[in-house]
């Protein structure tokens, strides 16, 4: 989950710019998110995504702030 | 005697603790600011409370990697006492000075209220004025307050003394119950080896006279001032 | 959707199709050509659409507005800056405003409540103030509704969130509950500030030629005006949802208040003003309109954010931590360091005219021209049609059904949602830091001292919606007194308030006849308590569907303590002292808790005010307070008498034994009626017959109904010698509700 473009992002900034002070010079934006790991118990491929997708909508993401991606392995 | 207090982008308890220096060791300290390489010759050096940066990435995180802070290490090494309260301790944590981290409160969320600290050593310039096993109240404020340390390093902790303050019940009680943020071992404040260097989440600067609700957190002050009055 | 629109930008003749999209009425529209001479620009279009929006021109509410009282010899500057201005003497000034934001508050709770506590912190640091004190007053609706829950957490957590890590404590406020904010909560944020009398800075620009410079956070595309319009019509990849929540970044406002204080104890500052609603648009309308020039701005030079910027998002977004300021010519290296050091933007984006224009330039090319004092002095004003609230019946006392055991009548209500303690939402804002907090949240009104001196300020926020539902003028009247009393109740002169004026569709004439209803009993209170407005802000819309909120006229009032040391608490302070009630009880039970949480009525006249009543009684239990003979003192509002001993008992754990004088009032009205200008003192045996003696003098009702008894585990309340029950039940009831509901437990 991050924030979604254009939304403003505190922390990336704030980050960045302590990069920067470290000497990483090479560092023009910082975005900062959340991961998590879920394990499901499910196997089919296409209902893992679609229950994913929900708990993304309902509850892991602010839909309203953030956009979410996510990726099935296994 | 004379000291420091450091200023990061974000702190907020500079001004607190610096009155309570001031008015208790008799010293005004000097502010130093946290871009400075230089920090003047003093007897302390206090890392304050706020949100230095923010407390973004993790609290303290970024401070810890603050120019002056390569200096606070250096002197802490010749034996120059460090006290680093609530965002001050989160940041010596972070650089290293003190072992183990402090996490996300267990109730997840931001508290401020007064709560109760057993005094464990009394060994100690800060603690030095409070009696062994007496209890104390002073507020905590902090979101990241819950110290966490593998089990190695609480028992080396408390098998050397290294415990300052733990967290009880008005009574005295240490249990898991009376710790307000899921402290290990009801851990609020820890030295190093030499106590020299303390790190504390309830903030004693906060109450130092009866008008703000209670003086538990002046012989704190006294203490450093006898301690290093020369 | 978007080729519509797009067409709608291209074609001059569907401007106006446009103006309607933005907001502005055909007649608005007529008289933007006027005053441009020309069909304008989407830039200029969006311009007139915010600056004469509801939001920014007051254009429904001015009008009532006027009739507010708002000078007084102590008042420096009211209404119509950034912050209202009142002299506290030894040299300095408090500089306080509350404003609302409830709208985004709804939306995206954490982020709408913590941008509202930074906007109105930067209206106060804006004008040379230190904030040293958050309080906010919030309203949310029914506990049982759905969405409640979450938008408490989300809300405090903003608040919190922000004034935390800001490092201005948040003393005080108030948190209630009815159903008609269910689609609606009110989030209304409070800030005080402290300045020294000849450092006061406002938004009048001066000096031809003197440059504009933008301060603090880049500008990206938050909080633009219909948005996703906006979007369509100019966006390159119209996919992009352009995000119309705002976040906050408290990191950046801490930053932005020391460079700013920084900069302020210099001299090169000429004006400055901060970019709140409607951004650049406003700030720099109203820095040059005050001062009578013009301004011309190279937008390029804006800090911006994001690539592709237009001239019409860069005017109207609403990113937050900016400000805008006018600097005395050649000053712009030494005022630039300050803002480096502390890792800020600094940008010189523009000049100060003689032309009485805004003059945009974009690319090389001008993207607006427009006249400046025109676009306030022809802005648009509307005397809305109003219809009076009817008036309710008195509700007789007999009329309501006595309780049986007054014990577990006032232990229910002490649980139910608008009593219960708010400690779980206090416990979550830092109200210590700054180290001068005196009377921390819970008592009726916040302690601030004054930094480094033995004076203080007494804080509060104040409004009974149910009153000003049931008899606006009466409300609106009760709301500003209970203000006035709260502060007297802690020992301190009230001075001024702040108002927060929130409403339904004002384009509703029984919403706008609440909307006079209140102003008009504000009014009447403020001229009888010498209790001026300096500042204040209007939130009307607060509608969904035919459901308006109650009329909240939130009332942030401040007072000054001269002497600390006879500052008073609710707080019993010793068993075997006397009880006194001051001011006169007839058991007025209509629209009160009583009537709506144990016997399920919300029908009723409130109780009346008696605004000579008011200031006699206050003006008595002041001076006595301040001569040091009080131990406690509380005022009787919400749950009557018996409610308010309770909350004494609570706040120290020491029991009472109240005897009711018989008389003409029933006992419950007697107990639970909520007549207004009441105070319940605690006063030493060896004191009372004094007090009493000289409140007869001065014409004061005044009673010994009781006396303080026990504490500790025995500590309990009786009335006349039965129903005893616990302090300490008591409080466990008062202290569970909030932390089960929140829970899921409640």
């Amino acid at each position: 989950m991050t924030l979604k473009q254009g939304v403003l992002d505190p922390q990336g900034k704030a980050i960045a710019n302590a990069l920067h002070a470290l000497g990483f010079d090479s560092v023009e934006g910082v975005r900062q998110g959340k991961f998590l790991e879920l394990d499901l118990k499910d196997t089919d491929k296409a209902s893992v995504e679609k229950n994913v997708k929900s708990m993304c909508e309902r509850l892991l993401a602010n839909t309203v702030i953030e956009d979410y991606a996510f990726e099935v392995l296994k | 005697m004379k000291s420091a207090v450091i200023v990061f982008p974000g702190s907020n308890c500079d001004r607190d603790v610096a009155v309570a220096l001031g008015r208790i060791a008799g010293h005004a300290p000097t502010m130093v600011w946290h871009g400075d390489r230089a920090i003047p010759k003093v007897d302390l050096i206090v890392l304050p409370g706020g949100f230095s940066y923010g407390d973004y990435l993790r609290s303290g995180a970024m401070a810890a990697h603050s120019p002056v802070m390569t200096e606070v290490a250096a002197r802490s090494k010749q034996g120059v006492p460090v006290l680093g309260i609530c965002n001050g301790f989160q940041i010596l944590t972070e650089a290293g000075l003190l072992p183990g981290a402090l996490v996300r409160n267990a109730g997840l969320r931001f508290i401020c209220r007064d709560v109760h600290l057993k005094v464990e050593s009394t060994e100690s310039m800060y603690t030095r004025r409070y009696k062994r096993g007496q209890v104390i109240r002073i507020p905590i404020a902090h979101a990241d307050g819950n110290y966490r340390a593998d089990a190695k390093t609480l028992d080396r902790l408390e098998g050397e003394g290294l415990v300052a303050v733990r967290y009880c019940s008005p009574s005295g009680e240490v249990g898991e119950q009376h710790t307000p943020n899921g402290s290990a071992r009801n851990i609020a404040g820890i030295f190093n080896e030499r106590r020299t260097v303390l790190g504390l989440m309830p903030h004693p600067e906060r109450l130092i006279e009866p008008a703000l609700g209670g003086s538990d957190g002046r012989p704190f002050f006294e203490g450093i001032a006898e301690a290093l009055a020369a | 959707m978007t080729a519509t629109m797009t067409k709608a930008a291209d074609a001059p003749k569907s401007m106006e199709a446009l103006a309607r999209e933005f907001g502005l009425s055909a007649e608005e529209y007529k008289l933007a050509l006027s005053i441009l001479g020309r069909t304008p620009n989407v830039t200029e279009l969006g311009i007139f659409s915010v600056m004469w929006s509801e939001h920014c021109s007051y254009k429904s509410s001015k009008k009532w507005l006027r009739k507010l009282p708002t000078t007084a010899p102590w008042v420096v500057c009211g209404p119509g800056e950034n912050a209202g201005v009142i002299d506290i003497g030894d040299g300095m000034v408090a500089i306080f405003k509350m404003e609302s934001h409830n709208h985004p508050s709804f939306i995206e709770p954490y982020q709408g409540a913590a941008t509202g506590v930074g906007g109105i912190l930067r209206d106060v640091f804006t004008m040379g103030a230190r904030p040293i004190a958050n309080l906010n007053a919030l309203r949310f609706g029914d506990p049982k509704h759905p969405k409640t829950r979450h938008l408490i957490a989300g809300v405090v957590g903003g608040i919190g969130g922000y004034g935390n890590c800001v490092g201005v404590p948040t003393v005080g406020g108030e948190c209630t509950f009815h159903p008609r904010y269910n689609g609606n909560i009110l989030v209304n944020a409070m800030t005080v500030g402290l300045a020294r009398a000849d450092r006061v800075f406002y938004a009048k620009a001066a000096g031809i030629g003197n440059p504009v410079v933008y301060v603090g956070s880049k500008t990206g595309r938050d909080g633009i005006h219909g948005a996703t319009m906006a979007s369509a019509v100019f966006g390159e990849e119209v996919e992009a949802k352009r995000p119309t929540v705002q976040v906050g970044d408290p990191f950046t406002e801490k930053l932005l208040i020391e460079a700013c204080l920084e900069l302020m104890a210099t001299d090169m500052i000429v004006s400055i003003q901060d970019m709140g609603a409607a951004g650049l648009t406003s700030s720099s309308f109203e820095m040059a309109g005050k001062g009578g020039l013009g301004i011309e701005i190279d937008l390029d030079q804006v800090p911006q954010r994001e690539p592709g910027m237009s001239a019409y998002e860069i005017m109207l977004s609403e990113s937050q931590e900016r400000m805008l300021m006018v600097l005395k010519q050649g000053r712009e290296a030494e005022a630039e360091r300050i803002f480096r050091k502390w890792e800020l933007d600094f940008a010189v984006i523009g000049r100060l005219t003689d032309t009485g224009r805004l003059v945009l330039r974009q690319y090389g090319q001008v993207a607006a021209d427009m006249p400046v004092a025109p676009l306030s002095e022809q802005m648009p004003e509307y005397a809305r049609p109003w219809t009076p609230t009817l008036p309710r019946p008195v509700v007789d006392a007999a009329s309501v059904p006595a309780p049986k055991d007054y014990a577990a009548t006032l232990k229910k209500l002490m649980g139910t949602p608008d009593l219960a303690s708010k400690r779980w939402i206090w416990d979550q804002y830092d109200h210590m830091v700054m180290a001068d907090t005196l009377q921390r949240p819970g008592g009726d009104a916040a302690v601030v001292r004054i930094h480094g001196s033995d004076r203080g300020l007494a804080i509060v926020t104040d409004c009974t919606p149910r009153y000003c539902d049931a008899d606006p003028r009466a409300g609106g009247a009760q709301a500003v007194a209970e203000a006035w009393r709260n502060i007297t109740c802690v020992g301190a002169r009230p001075l001024a308030i702040t108002d927060c004026m929130n409403f339904g569709n004002p384009e509703r004439p029984e919403i706008m006849g609440q909307f006079a209803g209140c102003i008009e009993g504000m009014a009447d209170a403020c001229r009888a308590l010498d209790f001026p407005v300096v500042s204040g802000n209007v939130s009307l819309y607060n509608e969904t569907g035919a459901t308006a909120v109650q009329p909240t006229p939130s009332i942030g009032g401040v007072g000054i303590l001269d002497n600390l040391n006879t500052v008073t608490t609710i707080a019993l302070k010793k068993a075997g002292s006397a009880l006194v009630l001051v001011g006169e009880t007839r058991g007025h039970l209509g629209a009160s808790m009583f009537l709506r949480e144990i016997a399920g009525r919300e029908d009723g006249a409130p109780p009346p005010v008696d605004l000579k009543a008011e200031r006699r009684n206050g003006d008595f239990v002041r001076h006595h307070i301040t001569s040091g003979k009080i131990l406690a003192a509380h005022d009787c509002s919400d749950g009557g008498l018996l409610v308010a001993v309770a909350e004494m008992a609570m706040a120290s754990g020491i029991g009472v034994a109240l005897t009711v004088p018989a008389g003409g009032v029933p006992l419950h009205a007697f107990l639970f009626g909520e007549d207004q200008a009441r105070y319940v003192l605690e006063v030493a045996e060896s004191d009372v017959a004094k007090l009493l003696t000289h409140a007869q003098a001065e014409g004061v009702p005044a009673a010994r109904i009781g006396a303080t008894a026990g504490h500790g585990a025995a500590a309990t309340l009786t009335v006349n010698g039965a129903w005893p029950i616990s302090v300490a039940e008591l409080r466990a009831v008062n202290e569970a509700w909030l932390p089960a509901y929140m829970s899921g437990n409640a």
